[in-house]
């Protein structure tokens, strides 16, 4: 589904991601974790060309982009392929719930504008926020506009879910009904790179973890061997911090 | 002082003064439409700093805040419009209209500009992430977000701009101003008539503050 091949990154002389090489397959719930400041964000970012990589190859499905060489209908093609959830929302703060699930099936998909409100209230369905489609974002909770956000991803039919921190901003009662969302689209067989603090989220949801640290992939493998059975001591470090703060858990 | 005022004749000269004050809202109305597109294309070329064209705009701007409306008016009125026959053969009123547009564009461009930069980068990199193109999500997200911000100040150009038709009369377009010289030098009651011209202004920016109120309402359903 998503190959990445010598991916760097630089952020002037700061090295950001250093040459990470990474296959995703399709139906993969890839958790993402790590210390701040580790690149994870980048890599996520770099997907779908939000920040353009220094250099290295990405593809997805039948697009293949090389940072040295690309045209912007590649990045386009690339987008297509990919949605994203973001820390922050960012939802259209002009536009309703219902509208904001429906932009880009009418401005981007050129669907007929009754045709993709009736795909957005099914996806508001989905995530519970049907009966707030007429609100707008200023009157939702931080949980309720993450969850609008989410229908919003799903609304173009993405190949993958890119989700940037998606709870992080969230109050720590709010954090569930997210999870809640996500857990049900792993189940469904979405694939999902999810960057996320949540250890039991990547424990419980995640097919797979990946543990950054200084801009490289420090340890790839199942929600077991990297949580349970972590071989680096900077592993055992980072998750002692993690799962002695209280919002960490589910 | 006041008991020197011949109110009477402020009545009487009042129709003839709106009369011209047709003249006043046509120059402002069709310099305000050319100053709003203006300032579109401009705040546009500054938003996304096209190279070559955002440090020209910025010239532009500078020159047309810098320098006094009259002396604009004077450079292009027996400046540019003398250039050529074509020119030379068209009313003052395109002077004063292409002049009061230049003006009020270069003063808008600068409040939409802002406008554009509050509404915050997540938005757009959610626009960006659904495959939006720029002129997409300008149209759809940024630019109705950022007339909400823009408005008082559009509407503070916009008086400027009706006060600044005032100057019209100096190259000989009759508008309101000029009417009211030309009426009260005939029985040299000026005060009466200033006084009419400046109720008249006064009451256009009234009505217009009024309307700012009612939009301003109307933009804020989502805030």
């Amino acid at each position: 589904m998503i190959q990445i091949e010598h991916l760097y990154k630089n952020f002037g002389p700061t090295q950001v991601l250093k040459d990470i090489n990474l296959r995703i397959e399709q139906g993969d719930v890839v958790a993402i974790l790590g210390p701040s400041g580790t690149g994870k964000s980048t890599l996520l970012r770099c997907l779908n060309y939000l920040v353009t990589p220094t250099s290295g190859i990405i593809t997805v499905g039948d697009v293949r982009v090389d940072a040295q060489k690309y045209r912007k209908q590649d990045v386009l093609a690339l987008r297509k392929h990919l949605a994203m959830v973001f820390q922050n929302y960012n939802l259209f703060r002009n536009m309703t719930a219902l509208e904001n699930v429906a932009e880009a099936l009418i401005t981007v998909h050129r669907r007929p504008k009754s045709e993709a409100m009736e795909t957005a209230l099914k996806l508001l369905q989905k995530v519970g926020m049907e009966e707030r489609k007429d609100f707008y974002p200023s009157k939702l909770s931080g949980g309720q506009q993450q969850r609008v956000a989410i229908a919003r991803a799903l609304a173009v039919n993405p190949d993958v879910i890119l989700f940037d921190e998606p709870t992080s901003a969230l109050d720590p009662e709010l954090v569930g009904e997210v999870l809640r969302v996500m857990q049900e689209l792993a189940r469904e067989g979405s694939t999902m790179l999810v960057v996320t603090h949540e250890i039991g989220f990547a424990r419980s949801v995640a097919s797979r973890v990946l543990f950054m640290d200084g801009g490289e992939i420090a340890a790839d493998g199942r929600p077991d061997e990297i949580l349970d059975h972590p071989k680096q001591e900077r592993i055992r470090q980072f998750l002692n911090i993690m799962e002695h703060q209280p919002i960490s858990d589910q | 002082m006041f008991d020197q005022l011949d109110l009477v004749y402020m009545v009487e000269v009042f129709p003839t003064l709106l009369d011209a004050t047709k003249v006043t809202l046509f120059l402002s109305v069709l310099a305000l439409v050319l100053a709003f597109a203006l300032a579109l294309v401009l705040a546009f070329i500054r938003y996304f700093k096209i190279a070559i064209l955002s440090p020209l705009v910025q010239l532009y701007v500078s020159f047309f805040r810098g320098t006094p409306l009259i002396t604009q008016l004077f450079l292009v009125y027996f400046g540019i419009f003398t250039l050529n026959q074509f020119l030379t053969k068209l009313s003052p009123t395109y002077a004063v209209v292409v002049t009061l547009a230049l003006n009020s564009g270069a003063y808008m461009s600068e409040t939409i500009r802002a406008s554009f930069a509050s509404v915050d980068q997540g938005q757009i990199e959610a626009a960006e992430s659904l495959c939006m193109s720029k002129l997409q999500y300008m149209r759809r997200i940024v630019f109705p977000q950022a007339m909400r911000v823009a408005l008082p100040s559009l509407f503070n150009s916009l008086i400027d701009l009706i006060k600044g038709t005032s100057i019209a009369f100096t190259i000989g377009v009759t508008e309101m101003m000029a009417c009211g010289i030309y009426e009260g030098s005939r029985q040299f009651n000026f005060f009466e008539i200033y006084l009419d011209v400046a109720i008249i202004y006064w009451i256009l920016s009234i009505i217009l503050s009024f309307l700012q109120r009612k939009l301003e309402k109307a933009l804020n359903v989502y805030q």
